[in-house]
């Protein structure tokens, strides 16, 4: 019954739940300022777990364990690495959060949607889908409003919590039409009772609408985006930079594996690509309306909610593509997108600790307040809008690649002309950085210092951002590896 | 393994732009100097690539290397250089070597010459560009050839809108940006669909390009998707009506960056338009030559016009560079021998020339505070060295015989005579606009008496300016008295074209 494989599918969970064990004996013993320090455990933790997990619970061919819950393969493995390694890092940016940095609870709570991240990647049952989403959502509706001195952040957690569990049950509702109609919940037999054409169309279309439900509001796809800017906004920074990363990545893995998996492309019924130019059409939607809401914002956390809104529409692109390139795509991008969304939170985060502002143009003169900070704001930056030597470029170029190739020339235009408007905006606030000064011309007086912890993730996560836009090989292999599981 | 000289070239900048990155921003003459050091490396190093092409057999491409990057979609780093980019390495060494010695500053505050706000960062960005530069010429992939394309692109943003004039900078670095920006990513869908019906045809999916030329693309594929290609890439070339943000681009820049915008940059459009458009899509490019035809040889009157009625020197020399840059397309869409060659050596004649109008336009702003051809005057007297280079480049400009310009633009004229002799007529009338201009400017600005206002303020040039003023001075006529050293080596290149426009012959 225990096999080593059954051991070695679910080490990283087990290896998060040994480290939030040893947090909460930890904790209570350290005292009030050395509180802090629990995120050192935390990052080390991961980073560790992410090297065990490497070396002993790398799958080889994909199998179903325990029970046919979970699918044992290289999609779900490479999707823990990167929520493992953006887990790290949130956990760094914690440390020095004037509120959330010294109590034990927020390194917990962040943990435990680890873990329920780590579970939808591969889930492989409706019932442990759902409860995965679950574990992985209600801890950041505490994170979201875990500042309870703070009305922002309160709206946000309320915000956040209503609107999730409202889309859940909607998406529950469909799971429980699939059970209906189907009578099985594994998702790899849902594709033979679907193939089969048993099912009427009527009834794939309203069960597909309402799981899209849930999904499309994990990855903020229009019109499911309203929470987004405003819990951005609210919430503590570095919980913010979580969401807007590992949490969006962990939809897409849902999707994907979901639809891959469940509607197979290879002998598809014509419904198929009539889904295919619904989502096609919600991805090109999300991208614009994103773009064109992040144009008038002065606040650089509203500005990156909405962007990352229109990152949500690019890696539609590579599913709205249905092929394995379409999957390693999807995979590719969000690795190169979630170390450049924490590398833009984490510097938002690392300046309105100094400075306690969070508008455009409070980051006038920044480049002379602190060069380094500037830069790898620049690159960042330039990741987002989809500049070469960055992680951004490449993975735009991917999912553009897979979308010409399976003949949505037309969504890959309109995904150009939408960078496009990128380059306006991201550019518009690195002016605010290098261009204009502080209204009295005094930066040298007012220098922006990094704490170690800001300066360890930052520059791991600008060395990742160049590595993936450089070295593109490694990953995209590994994005490569997972899809093929798919097919 | 032969010594990798192509990627030493292509990556040192990236490598000292990160070492300068590292030095204190206090240490400005540090960081000055590893940039001068730099630079000279890469000039001696794209000379010896010149050279060394030069002198060997002169057949197809040299100095090959490869590296297997991303097999899976076949991407490679695959350099090498031809008789076409040969000669563009060395032009982007020389402006590189320049620009440096131009922007290396005086700190002496009646000048203000040269970059003194943030000079790492400066070089640091200048040096980024010359990367991507360097490797759009060398690129044998054409995934890589797009990666450095892109890489030439965004720097620009950050050096015209820091460093450069106040009044317009904010607005020139944007619209630079977006124009460039949105013509290389149409032509990426171009290219993108190119790799996949070329992986169809032959079965195998790579971005190297010397397998894609015999691709085999379907005349109908061609002939849909050259211009978006071509037009896409040919937007960083100034090409009528995509120019509109080159002389905006150029006034707003500073000197070094005006140098590298005109001297190298706008080849980099006019050579990917080739490479990707013409040598990829041959079919395409022989529906769609009139239509290129047309653009520039509008391009090259109306650019002239309009310089001839500028006011404001670097705006003159903008328009200029429209209009020369205009003779290139228009060399290029004859899609003969003659014109081709013709195309090339325009590409490193206008470089070297423009960039030296723009070095000495820059010397005179910075000692003068204005750059509106009526308030100078008597500069011949004050900066005798910058006023022969000008005179010089000028001369070349006008395509007077014995300089670079001669060798350049008759060949592109007698090409354009061959395909349709009205064009080369109206063409030529842009000469006699050119040579009105360019006499006009120099009687105005050099040999005027001085006004008032500026008497006793003018300094001569630094000896660092003068040898970047000989340094450029010494190409143009040595390409001008000794043509051999150049179009033989040109022409090598051109053939290879022409064997893959009209593989039976022509």
């Amino acid at each position: 019954m225990f096999t080593p494989e059954l051991f070695a599918s679910i080490l990283p969970e087990i290896l998060i739940l040994i480290l939030g064990m040893l947090i909460l004996i930890v904790e209570p013993f350290w005292k009030e300022e050395r509180r802090r320090n629990v995120g050192w455990l935390t990052a080390v933790g991961l980073f560790l777990s992410i090297i065990i997990s490497l070396i002993f619970g790398q799958p080889s061919q994909p199998t179903s364990v325990l029970g046919g819950m979970i699918r044992f393969d290289w999609l779900g493995f490479f999707f823990k690495l990167l929520f493992m390694f953006a887990g790290a890092i949130t956990a760094l940016l914690l440390m020095d959060h004037e509120k959330a940095g010294r109590r034990g609870e927020s390194y917990l709570l962040l943990l435990a949607s680890l873990l329920g991240m780590n579970l939808m990647a591969v889930s492989a049952d409706l019932i442990m889908l759902y409860l995965s989403i679950e574990t992985a959502s209600i801890p950041l509706y505490i994170l979201a409003g875990f500042i309870v001195s703070d009305e922002h952040s309160t709206e946000a957690g309320f915000k956040y919590f209503l609107f999730g569990t409202l889309t859940s049950t909607i998406m529950v509702y469909g799971f429980s039409l699939i059970f209906g109609f189907a009578g099985t919940t594994n998702i790899y037999q849902l594709a033979e009772m679907f193939s089969a054409g048993h099912i009427s169309l009527l009834i794939v279309f309203s069960i597909i609408a309402l799981v899209m439900v849930g999904f499309a509001f994990k990855v903020t796809v229009v019109p499911f985006h309203f929470w987004a800017p405003d819990v951005y906004q609210g919430s503590p920074t570095p919980v913010a930079g979580f969401l807007s990363t590992a949490s969006k990545a962990a939809g897409f893995a849902v999707m994907v594996r979901f639809f891959f998996v469940a509607f197979p492309f290879k002998d598809a019924p014509d419904y198929i690509h009539t889904w295919a130019w619904t989502l096609a059409a919600l991805a090109a939607i999300t991208m614009t309306v994103g773009n064109l809401l992040a144009l008038p914002q002065t606040n650089i956390k509203r500005l990156l909610a909405y962007s990352s809104i229109a990152h949500a529409g690019y890696t539609l692109i590579g599913v709205v593509a249905f092929s394995q390139l379409g999957a390693a795509s999807v995979v590719f991008y969000l690795a190169a997108y979630i170390a450049t969304n924490l590398l833009a939170f984490g510097i938002v985060m690392a300046f309105s600790r100094v400075t306690g502002l969070d508008d455009l143009k409070d980051y006038a003169g920044m480049s002379r307040r602190n060069p380094l900070l500037a830069l790898m704001m620049l690159s960042a930056f330039l990741s987002l809008t989809g500049m070469p030597p960055f992680g951004g470029f490449v993975a735009k170029v991917v999912v553009f690649a897979a979308g010409v190739q399976a003949g949505y020339t037309w969504l890959v235009i309109i995904g150009i002309l939408n960078s496009v408007i990128g380059v306006y905006y991201y550019l518009n606030a690195m002016k605010y950085v290098y261009l204009y000064r502080m209204p009295d011309q005094d930066e040298e007086n007012h220098p922006i210092p990094l704490t170690r912890p800001y300066g360890i993730a930052l520059v791991i996560l600008t060395i990742a951002v160049i590595l993936i836009g450089v070295m593109f090989a490694p990953w995209f292999n590994w994005a490569n590896a997972g899809a093929v599981n798919l097919f | 393994m032969n010594f990798p000289i192509l990627s030493i070239i292509t990556f040192l900048p990236i490598v000292a732009a990160v070492i300068m990155l590292m030095v204190p921003a206090q240490r400005k003459n540090e960081v000055r100097a590893i940039a001068l050091g730099t630079a000279v490396i890469d000039l001696v190093l794209s000379a010896w690539v010149y050279i060394g092409y030069l002198r060997g057999n002169m057949i197809g491409y040299q100095f090959i290397e490869h590296y297997n990057w991303l097999p899976a979609l076949g991407i490679s780093l695959y350099f090498g250089v031809d008789g076409i980019s040969a000669p563009l390495v060395l032009l982007t060494g020389i402006v590189m070597f320049t620009g440096v010695l131009i922007s290396w500053g005086d700190d002496d505050p009646h000048i203000m010459a040269g970059i003194q706000d943030r000079p790492r960062e400066f070089f640091a960005f200048l040096f980024i560009l010359a990367w991507g530069v360097f490797g759009v010429f060398v690129s044998l992939d054409l995934f890589m050839l797009f990666f450095f394309y892109e890489i030439a692109v965004f720097p620009m943003y950050l050096l015209i809108a820091i460093w450069g004039w106040a009044q317009t900078r904010e607005y020139a670095a944007m619209k630079l940006t977006l124009y460039l920006f949105i013509g290389s990513v149409v032509s990426l869908v171009g290219v993108l669909a190119m790799y996949w019906v070329a992986g169809q045809n032959t079965g195998i999916y790579t971005f190297d390009m010397l397998q894609m030329e015999k691709a085999g693309f379907s005349p109908i594929f061609q002939y849909i998707w050259f211009l978006p290609v071509f037009l896409g890439f040919a937007v960083l070339g100034g090409i009528w009506p995509f120019h509109n943000w080159s002389p905006d681009g150029h006034v707003a820049a500073p000197t070094a960056v005006s140098m590298f915008h005109a001297g190298v940059l706008m080849k980099l459009g006019a050579f990917a338009a080739l490479r990707v458009g013409i040598m990829l899509l041959p079919e395409g490019a022989k529906q769609w030559s009139w239509l290129i035809m047309l653009f520039a040889g509008v391009a090259v009157v109306y650019g002239a016009y309009i310089a001839f009625v500028q006011t404001d020197m670097k705006y003159m020399i903008g328009f200029s560079s429209v209009s020369h840059m205009g003779l290139v397309m228009l060399g290029l869409s004859t899609l003969n021998h003659d014109g081709l060659l013709g195309a090339g050596v325009q590409m490193f004649s206008h470089g070297v020339m423009t960039a030296l109008f723009f070095a000495v336009a820059g010397m005179i702003y910075d000692r003068a505070h204005t750059r509106q051809i009526p308030e100078l005057g008597g500069m011949s007297k004050a900066m005798p060295f910058a006023a022969l280079g000008f005179i010089i480049g000028g001369l070349v400009s006008m395509g007077m015989p014995g300089f670079s310009g001669f060798v350049a633009e008759f060949p592109i004229f007698m090409g354009v005579w061959r395909v349709q002799w009205l064009v080369a007529v109206i063409a030529s009338i842009s000469i006699i606009i050119t040579a009105a201009y360019i006499l006009l400017v120099i009687r105005r600005v050099f040999f005027n008496p001085m006004p008032e206002k500026l008497e006793g303020h003018i300094v001569d040039v630094t000896v660092l300016d003068k040898v970047a003023i000989g340094t450029l001075c010494f190409f143009m006529i040595l390409i001008g008295i000794i043509p051999s050293v150049m179009v033989p080596m040109m022409e090598t290149g051109v053939k290879y074209i022409l064997n893959i426009l009209y593989p039976g012959g022509i």
